[in-house]
């Protein structure tokens, strides 16, 4: 089943063209890489998915499940089940790890129609996933992200996705700043939740991340379009040869 | 940035006439005629059975009053009052006196209900003990003194208090029954004299709280007054008076909320607090009159002194305030630090938004050796709105090993509003140690963006944030009025997103 549908998709910035007639086609229990040199659109895609504001879609269309995404607000987007694991998280000041994960899981849950749970198990619910990714209890009782090491940071944006069952996920250099060891307690949660219901793209700047998500698809961004689409062995290739031969196909 | 650009355009569209607590009671009232004049004092001091003495200390505030001009500066602007268009006193009509909560008017009732706070206190009203083992904050007693426009008309669980030796009851009700206490202490704190808006209050107070908790008594429960305003057109001047004698200690709860209108009401409060050796008294409130509607227009004025002063040693007096209301707040609850060791706090929440205009904050005096006070604002503005904090911080000569700690933190949400922080630091002794601590910061769009993306509205988002960023302070509140202060100030800031 197509769960996200991509076509000729130009989104600007300030009058400036990031995404230029993009196309993409992403179906339910598919894991997509998205590799790219810096600058080459990829978290500007990540955002427009994501209905971050600032930027202007002035060409295209997304769908989700054949629903017009672009015409949703971030936040039902969300409840439709996309899921943007961020590059860099935000800092909340005062509000605990544990009542953010609890307020928008209730948001999320009442949006598509289920009740919210009950603190028991929701609790339970936390301290299980928390428990796999090494999420200590001390953090979760601090603000969101405050004083969170790099690592501390992802592993709470692995922790929020499985928490909220989207259906796609979309991961955002989800390996930046992360040591191996991090890397690994962070790829395996998103292993994981890999699932034949579920979607991931997986954006990322080196090889290394794909080592750990293997993907069923790879595609190489630059300057604003999908220049080259293969099987995982297309990362290795970029692993050889680098971006340049791309930007000039560009 | 088009989103950027949205947000405002948000904050522009503030509807604030969505007013949550805007709603009448109609009750028969019983006014003074309009004006201000020494007929309208003898009035409302006749309607009050005042004694002789009272009614000079009322008309000798009248006559300062008259020689005096109101202040100018603060960063509030307001068009001119008329004190001559004002009504003075209003009070619901007393069909008879009243033995028992079941008498009180049906209508007075209905307006707590409303104001979703009375479920919970009325049963505490009734006497209806929770259930045993439950929550332990649900078996926390909450004494309610009731006032409803300008009467207290309802006083309760005198029985249990009275027992402890506290007195809690209305202040003219104080003025007949002790008049010897209140004689002794009212004005002491803040003198008649001591600004335009207390002069004002001294000369026409209408009614408001009295306390004195004896010596070595814990008061066995929280003591709390509603306020609300009711009369058109009718000014409200409450004057509380709290007395935590040696080794005492009483906290108490203030929260107030009034009804929509298009014509602007005053308010000038007076709440004194004195503590002797080692007694604390804890003051807390809620702030919620009517801010005004989406142009500015109504909206209460809200000019409040509010002044403890430690009488004695190791006394302490702590202000916790969240301010969520008025269309204009002049408001410095402060501590005179006179007794050795004695210490002082302020926290508190300023919230502003659509056209309110805040101008907050507090003043500690240190005066004895080692004393110390603490200050914990947070303002937050939104919408057109503008919010001070104003504070002063002084050592006196004698104040040896005087010590503060003042943290300012402003949050603006929108670009259409100010922050402002105007704080004075005076030492007069070398020993004293001052900290100043302020920072402002915006709701940024990345904040609010990840909020979204994980399933909550604009509206949650902010709440929560707001509520994050004000966390140290709710942390001070009582239980309940924690719980409550948490979704007013969401409530509050409804208007400042689409």
């Amino acid at each position: 089943m197509t769960l996200l549908e991509i076509q000729d998709l130009n989104v600007g910035v300030d009058s400036r063209e990031i995404i230029r007639g993009l196309d993409l086609m992403v179906n339910a229990g598919e894991v997509h890489a998205i590799m790219g040199p810096n600058g080459s659109g990829k978290s500007t895609l990540s955002h427009v998915i994501a209905g971050k504001s600032g930027y202007e879609v002035t060409g295209g269309h997304i769908l989700f499940r054949g629903e017009d995404l672009l015409e949703m607000e971030p936040n039902e987007r969300a409840a439709k089940g996309v899921f943007l694991a961020f590059q860099y998280p935000v800092e909340i000041p005062g509000v605990t790890t544990m009542n953010f994960l609890r307020t928008a899981l209730n948001a999320l849950r009442k949006a598509r129609g289920r009740g919210e749970l009950s603190t028991p198990e929701f609790l339970k619910k936390v301290r299980e996933v928390a428990g796999s990714l090494n999420i200590t209890r001390d953090m979760l009782k601090r603000g969101v992200n405050v004083g969170f090491s790099g690592g501390e940071k992802k592993r709470n944006e692995v922790l929020q996705m499985a928490l909220f069952e989207p259906s796609l996920c979309i991961l955002d250099e989800i390996d930046s700043g992360l040591d191996i060891d991090a890397l690994r307690i962070v790829a395996s949660g998103i292993n994981g939740l890999r699932s034949p219901e579920r979607a991931m793209i997986v954006i990322t700047h080196y090889q290394r991340l794909l080592h750990y998500i293997v993907p069923d698809y790879v595609h190489v961004m630059s300057k604003g379009r999908v220049v080259k689409s293969g099987g995982k062995e297309l990362a290795l290739e970029l692993e050889a040869c680098g971006y340049a031969q791309f930007e000039t196909a560009a | 940035m088009v989103a950027v650009q949205e947000t405002v355009e948000r904050v522009r569209r503030i509807d604030v006439d969505q007013y949550r607590y805007g709603f009448e009671t109609q009750i028969e009232s019983d006014k003074a005629p309009k004006g201000l004049s020494e007929d309208t004092v003898r009035f409302i001091s006749a309607k009050k059975n005042e004694p002789a003495w009272m009614l000079e200390w009322r008309l000798e505030a009248y006559r300062r009053w008259l020689t005096m001009t109101e202040p100018t500066w603060a960063r509030v602007d307001y068009p001119k009052i008329d004190y001559q268009d004002i009504y003075y006193y209003a009070a619901p009509k007393p069909k008879k006196t009243l033995s028992s909560i079941d008498e009180i008017d049906p209508e007075i009732l209905k307006t707590y209900e409303k104001l979703g706070i009375p479920l919970r206190e009325v049963a505490i009203l009734e006497g209806v003990e929770p259930p045993p083992g439950g929550p332990p904050s649900a078996n926390r007693k909450i004494a309610v003194d009731a006032v409803f426009d300008s009467v207290s008309v309802a006083t309760t669980f005198q029985k249990e208090l009275k027992a402890a030796g506290v007195i809690f009851m209305p202040i003219s009700e104080a003025i007949r029954e002790h008049p010897e206490l209140v004689q002794k202490y009212l004005g002491t704190v803040v003198p008649t004299s001591d600004n335009y808006f207390a002069t004002l209050n001294s000369a026409v107070f209408s009614d408001g709280s009295f306390v004195y908790v004896p010596p070595g008594v814990r008061c066995p429960m929280e003591l709390s007054t509603y306020f609300r305003i009711n009369e058109r057109n009718t000014g409200q001047f409450e004057r509380t008076l709290i007395i935590a004698d040696k080794g005492s200690y009483v906290s108490y709860l203030e929260g107030c909320t009034a009804p929509q209108r298009d014509e602007n009401q005053l308010h000038a409060a007076v709440v004194e607090l004195v503590t002797f050796d080692d007694a604390e008294i804890k003051y807390s409130t809620v702030q919620n009159w009517y801010p005004g509607n989406s142009e500015g227009k109504g909206g209460i004025y809200n000019f409040v002194t509010k002044r403890g002063d430690c009488r004695g040693k190791n006394s302490k007096i702590s202000w916790t305030q969240v301010e969520t209301g008025s269309a204009i707040t002049w408001k410095y609850p402060s501590c005179i630090l006179r007794g050795d060791n004695s210490s002082g706090e302020f926290y508190s929440i300023a919230i502003s938004n659509g056209f309110q205009q805040v101008d907050s904050g507090t003043k500690m005096i240190h005066l004895g050796k080692n004393t110390s006070s603490r200050i914990i604002s947070k303002g937050i503005a939104a919408g057109k709105s503008q919010n001070t904090y104003r504070g002063l911080v002084s050592a006196h000569r004698k104040a040896t090993g005087a010590r503060n700690y003042t943290a300012c933190d402003s949050l603006l949400i929108g670009d259409k509003c100010g922050a402002h922080t105007v704080p004075y630091v005076e030492a007069k002794n070398s020993s004293a140690t001052f900290e100043h601590e302020a920072t402002t910061s915006k709701i940024s769009e990345d904040v609010l963006f990840y909020c979204l993306q994980r399933g909550l509205s604009e509206q949650q988002a902010i709440g929560l944030v707001v509520n994050g960023f004000a966390k140290d302070v709710l942390q001070k509140l009582p239980m309940e009025f924690a719980v409550e202060a948490q979704k007013l100030i969401s409530i509050s800031l409804e208007g400042s997103v689409g």
